[in-house]
Parts: structure tokens; C-alpha cells; sequence
């Protein structure tokens, strides 16, 4: 019963958001793609650190990579044949360079979208895990990876449109962008990307790969010594929580029209981490309610009191970590808990009351 | 004469130039079940540890079934057929009874193959009868968090039994329980016996009586007698080790 429940609010859930076209001003609706772009990121967030208690602190770096190949095929397709970026023309670059230019090709583009954080994430998994690093000491490295990913792409500005990012995209396979219906189809596209990405993760976690993660996080030398390799599973896991990461990221500059290295580093990979915790690491549905309320809360704080966002979000993080450890999605249980004990005490109350 | 199932030859370990084991040599044959006892600091653990390949021998080898599983990778070692039940009970908690079982009894235990939902038939049979084995079918779909601790202890010897390992390392595997836990722990070992060889680590020779099986003293990294245990505890150099005079007694 309980589990018919569930399924049937989110499949509630998910109309509301497939109608929300049709009742939202084209600003909000672009918001709430953007968001829901990231919501796939967090799924793969709960897989790693929900389940496997693998906590990443450079997410942004998977989902900048998605982002930044499918900015470069969007960036070829506004020029002309033969024609190079204005920011190479400015940095003396005098022909595009051949990484750039297989993703003129759309279809290398999107496979680029999925391919490239996957293998990237999966090829440091492997180096990480079987060296058997972990903890706080993969979080760490992780951090510092997304610190030289914002700082190489900065640097290497003849390449990478440096500070300022790729940004005025116009078309993309032959449809005007900016174009209001087009971005109604984008805002369908990804709401179907996430409600797939959601029923993979769901499908995955009651697998025996899934049980085999939270026997890991339990307790990895245990799970090693039934003859399973946790390397292996947590590479997997950590290749699928990047490809889902570049999706995201892919699917994010198509309603938000720019990438910059301000958006992959360390600050956005850690707001990242702090929305799955706000919503509950464990529980995916928690985790896109969590990143939907904490990137609402982000636009409407931040556009009223600027600096007053930095404050709000480590407040957030603190209660969470301290107060609700399993997140927004404990509070109905610690709702009813709370009645329970008051009603126990209530009724223990009437008991003694009449034995006066 | 038959391949031992398992020998240890002239294994060392050292750290920092320590011997934890010192030119140890050990041989089991299949079926069978050897009581491994010795002070604290004996080397025990360690023994366990280089076998299962969790620490590297600095010299010697161990071989398995004739094969040298020295230096191979752990969970490797594990598929060819060895467990090992740790010293403070390794059980996963967040997984009901049933789950830690099933996960110890799965036969295809590579990433590539762990995509299905399905549990096989051997597997749910094996989970079945080694919940039976060790009483905890009342609780099988409770989380091992909420066992108490002599039901951790033997879930976590189901788990290595559902493995169905031919050979089981138990270190220490009724550390904590009660009497009775003990006595029906020792009874569980020895109806194993027909289908595994069992190296068992313990203290307690209350427990180690009621296993009556040889018995072997390990004493600063060396093997230092095998018998049954009334040849080990008549004695006096093992009754010297056990007293703490051990440096006025020449090893063996």
C-alpha cells in the first residue's frame, strides 16, 4: 500500500511539472528547467553518497564537462563554415583546434556529453578506489580537482573563452533557441531526462549492485572479504554519477544560454553536495526536492539581498548536518514519532490521573 | 598422500623489522578442523591475515589446494574458496539478515554480473539453510543493526558458511557470548566439519575443549606444538608460555 503511495505522488508530481508550461511566466519556466537540470546531477549524488557513502566535492567538474562539449558543438553551430570563435580570433589563435571541431558534429557532440565526464570520472575512480583512498581523503582530492578544473579553464583562455565562459548560443540542430516554444520543448526534454535518470536510479539501487553499495558503505573491508572488489563497484557508481552529472550540465546551459568556470568550481560543487543534504542523500526523491527548493531559495535570496545567500546556505548546511541528518524527507516520520510520544504521554498522563 | 587443502610454508611477516610471523609453517587437510590458540601477540591474527592476503609475507608462500595465493588479491583469494569471520563481528548493518547472508552466498560476485534484481534459486536455498543453521529465521528481515551481539556474531559465521568456502578462518568466534552461545557455537563448528575445513582462533579452552579437535600453539610468530589438547596441556613448556615465563623455556 505504502509503496503504491509513493509511486502515485510522484507520478502526481511529475504532471504538475509536465503542465508547468502551461502556468508559469517563460522567466520561472526557464528557472525551473535549469533546476530540474541539476536535479539530475543530484541523483547521482544519492548513488555515490547516499548509497556508498562516497562523498564528492567536485560534481561541478563532471557537469562542467558535459556542459562545456555540448557549448562548444552550440558555439561552431552560430558560425559560419570556416569561421572561428571570436575569443580565439582575440587571443591570436589562428585555426580551431581539431578537439574543438569534432563537435561540430551534433551526434559526437551529444555522445561527447555522456562519454567524456563518464570516462573522466570513471578513469579517477579507478586510480582513486584501488589505490584504496577514501573518505574525507577522496573528498579532498576531489575538492582540488574541481579547483584546477576552474583555474585551467581561466588560464588556457585562447581555448576555453577563459573567465567569461562560451556563452550566446543560437541554434541547436536546426531550431532557434531562444525561440519560446523551442524552450517549452527543452523543458520537456529535461523533465523526461530526469524522470528516466529517476527510474534508472530507482531500478538500480534495488539491484544487487545497489545492495553491494550499501554493504560498502557499511563496511567496504567486510564486503571485500565475501570476495566482491569494492573498487570496481565504486568506480561504476562514480562513472555513472558523472555521466548523469554531464546530462545535467548539458541540459542546464540550454535554458541558462552560457558556461563559465565561476559555475564548475568549488563553491557550486559543494552548493551541489549541501541541496542532496537538504533534501535527504538517501532518498531520490528527496534529493530533487532538495535541489529544487535550494535553487529557488538561492534565486529569490540572492536577488534580493546578495550577499545574504552565503549566510542562508551555511546556516542550511548546519542544521541539516546537525538536526536532520537524513534530510527534508525525515520530517514527516519525525512528525509522527513526536505525535506518538505525545500521545503516549498523553495517555500515561490519564492513567496516572486516575489512580489519584 | 592427498594435497593438503591448505599449506603455509615458512611464512614471515615483519613490520619494522618485528616478526609478527616468524618462518611459520601450518598444513590442513580438507574436511577437517584445527584449533589455533597462543598468548596474546602470538601472531594468530596475523596468520589469518597473510593467508586471506591482507598482509604480504616477507618470505614463504601459502598455498591453496596446491596453487600459490600468495601476493594475489584479496577478494580474489576469497572467490577460490577461503572466508574469514573477523575478530569484533564485520556484519553490515544497514542490510536485513537475509541480504547479509544472500550477498555471502552469491556466486557470481564480479561488478559486471550484480544488475539483476532476480535472486537465484542456490542462493535463496543456501540463505534458507543457514538461517536454519545458525537460528536466526524468526529475524531474517530484520536489519543486522538490531541483532544483539551473540546474533551478530553468528550471522556473521552464517555469513562465512554461506559462502560456502571450503575453507573457514574464524578468528575468535565466541568472543562475548554466553555459556550456552559458546556451547552451541562449538556444536555448530563441529557439524560443519563434513563439509568445510575450519581454522579456528580462540582463548577460551572451555571452548576450545568442547571443539575437540587439534590443536595448535603459536607463540611469538612460530608454531610452537600440534596435538589434541590433553598433549598441549600436559605440557610445561606451553603451561611456561601460557605463565609468562616464556624466556627461561627454548623454543621449540
Amino acid at each position: 500500500m505504502k509503496k503504491w503511495l509513493k509511486i502515485v505522488a510522484d507520478i502526481v508530481l511529475l504532471l504538475v511539472l509536465a503542465l508547468a508550461p502551461y502556468y508559469l511566466s517563460s522567466y520561472h519556466l526557464s528557472l525551473l528547467g535549469r533546476f530540474l537540470a541539476m536535479a539530475i546531477l543530484s541523483l547521482g549524488i544519492s548513488i555515490t553518497w547516499g548509497r556508498a557513502g562516497i562523498l564528492s566535492l567536485g560534481q561541478g567538474v563532471f557537469w562542467g564537462l558535459g556542459a562545456y562539449v555540448l557549448a562548444m558543438h552550440l558555439k561552431l553551430a552560430a558560425l559560419a563554415p570556416g569561421d572561428m570563435p571570436d575569443f580565439m580570433m582575440w587571443s591570436g589563435l589562428d585555426h580551431l583546434p581539431a578537439w574543438w571541431n569534432v563537435f561540430r558534429n551534433p551526434a559526437v557532440a551529444l555522445a561527447g556529453v555522456v562519454i567524456v565526464p563518464t570516462v573522466t570520472a570513471g578513469a579517477m575512480a579507478w586510480l582513486v578506489f584501488n589505490r584504496r583512498v577514501s573518505g574525507v581523503y577522496f573528498s579532498l582530492l576531489t575538492q582540488a580537482l574541481a579547483l584546477v578544473f576552474s583555474t585551467l579553464l581561466i588560464s588556457e583562455q585562447a581555448y576555453t573563452g577563459g573567465f567569461n565562459g562560451l556563452t550566446d548560443f543560437n541554434t541547436i540542430l536546426g531550431h532557434d533557441i531562444i525561440d519560446p516554444s523551442f524552450q517549452r520543448a527543452i523543458y520537456w526534454i529535461t523533465l523526461a531526462a530526469l524522470a528516466v535518470a529517476f527510474i534508472l536510479c530507482r531500478w538500480l539501487l534495488g539491484t544487487g549492485f545497489g545492495k553491494v553499495l550499501l554493504a560498502v558503505r557499511d563496511g567496504e573491508s567486510r564486503v571485500r572479504f565475501l570476495g566482491y572488489s569494492p573498487a570496481a563497484y565504486k568506480t561504476v557508481a562514480f562513472a555513472l554519477a558523472g555521466a548523469l552529472a554531464g546530462v545535467s550540465g548539458a541540459l542546464y546551459i540550454l535554458h541558462a544560454g552560457v558556461i563559465s568556470p565561476a559555475m564548475v568550481g568549488v563553491v557550486p560543487s559543494i552548493e551541489m553536495v549541501i541541496a542532496v543534504a537538504v533534501g535527504g542523500r538517501s532518498s531520490l526523491t528527496g534529493v530533487v526536492i532538495g535541489t529544487l527548493l535550494v535553487n529557488f531559495g538561492k534565486d529569490t535570496i540572492s536577488s534580493a539581498i546578495p550577499e545574504l545567500w552565503q549566510f542562508v546556505v551555511g546556516a542550511l548546511f548546519i542544521l541539516v548536518v546537525t538536526a536532520l541528518p537524513k534530510g527534508l524527507v525525515s520530517l514527516p516520520g519525525i512528525a509522527l514519532r513526536i505525535k506518538s510520544i505525545l500521545f503516549k504521554s498523553s495517555t500515561a498522563a490519564a492513567l496516572e490521573g486516575s489512580n489519584v | 598422500m592427498a594435497t593438503p587443502l591448505l599449506s603455509v610454508e615458512n611464512v614471515t611477516v615483519s613490520f619494522d623489522g618485528f616478526n609478527a610471523l616468524d618462518d611459520m609453517s601450518l598444513t590442513l587437510m580438507p574436511t577437517s578442523v584445527r584449533v589455533l590458540i597462543g598468548p596474546n601477540g602470538a601472531g594468530k591474527s596475523t596468520l589469518l591475515d597473510a593467508i586471506i592476503g591482507h598482509v604480504a609475507a616477507t618470505k614463504g608462500r601459502v598455498l591453496f589446494k596446491g596453487e600459490d595465493i600468495t601476493g594475489v588479491d584479496e577478494y580474489k583469494i576469497v572467490r577460490k574458496g577461503i572466508c574469514r569471520k573477523f575478530q569484533a563481528p564485520g556484519i553490515l548493518e544497514s542490510l536485513t539478515v537475509a541480504d547479509n547472508l544472500a550477498l555471502a552466498a552469491r556466486r557470481h560476485r564480479q561488478c559486471w554480473r550484480s544488475f539483476g534484481t532476480r535472486v537465484s534459486v542456490q542462493v535463496r536455498d543456501q540463505v534458507e539453510r543457514v538461517l536454519g543453521l545458525i537460528g536466526l529465521e524468526g529475524k531474517k528481515d530484520f536489519l543486522a543493526a538490531h541483532l544483539s551481539h551473540g546474533q551478530k556474531q553468528w550471522l556473521e559465521i552464517g555469513m562465512v558458511v554461506a559462502s560456502d568456502a571450503e575453507l573457514l578462518l574464524l578468528d575468535e568466534p565466541a568472543a562475548g557470548m554466553s555459556h550456552d552461545e559458546s556451547t552451541q557455537t562449538a556444536e555448530l563448528i563441529r557439524s560443519l566439519s563434513s563439509r568445510h575445513s575450519i581454522l579456528v582462533i580462540d582463548h577460551d579452552m572451555a571452548f576450545v575443549e568442547q571443539l575437540d579437535a587439534p590443536v595448535s600453539v603459536m607463540h611469538m610468530g612460530k608454531m610452537l606444538r600440534e596435538g589434541t589438547l590433553e598433549e598441549i596441556r600436559s605440557d610445561p613448556q606451553i603451561a611456561a608460555v601460557y605463565l609468562g615465563r616464556a624466556k627461561e623455556v627454548p623454543h621449540a
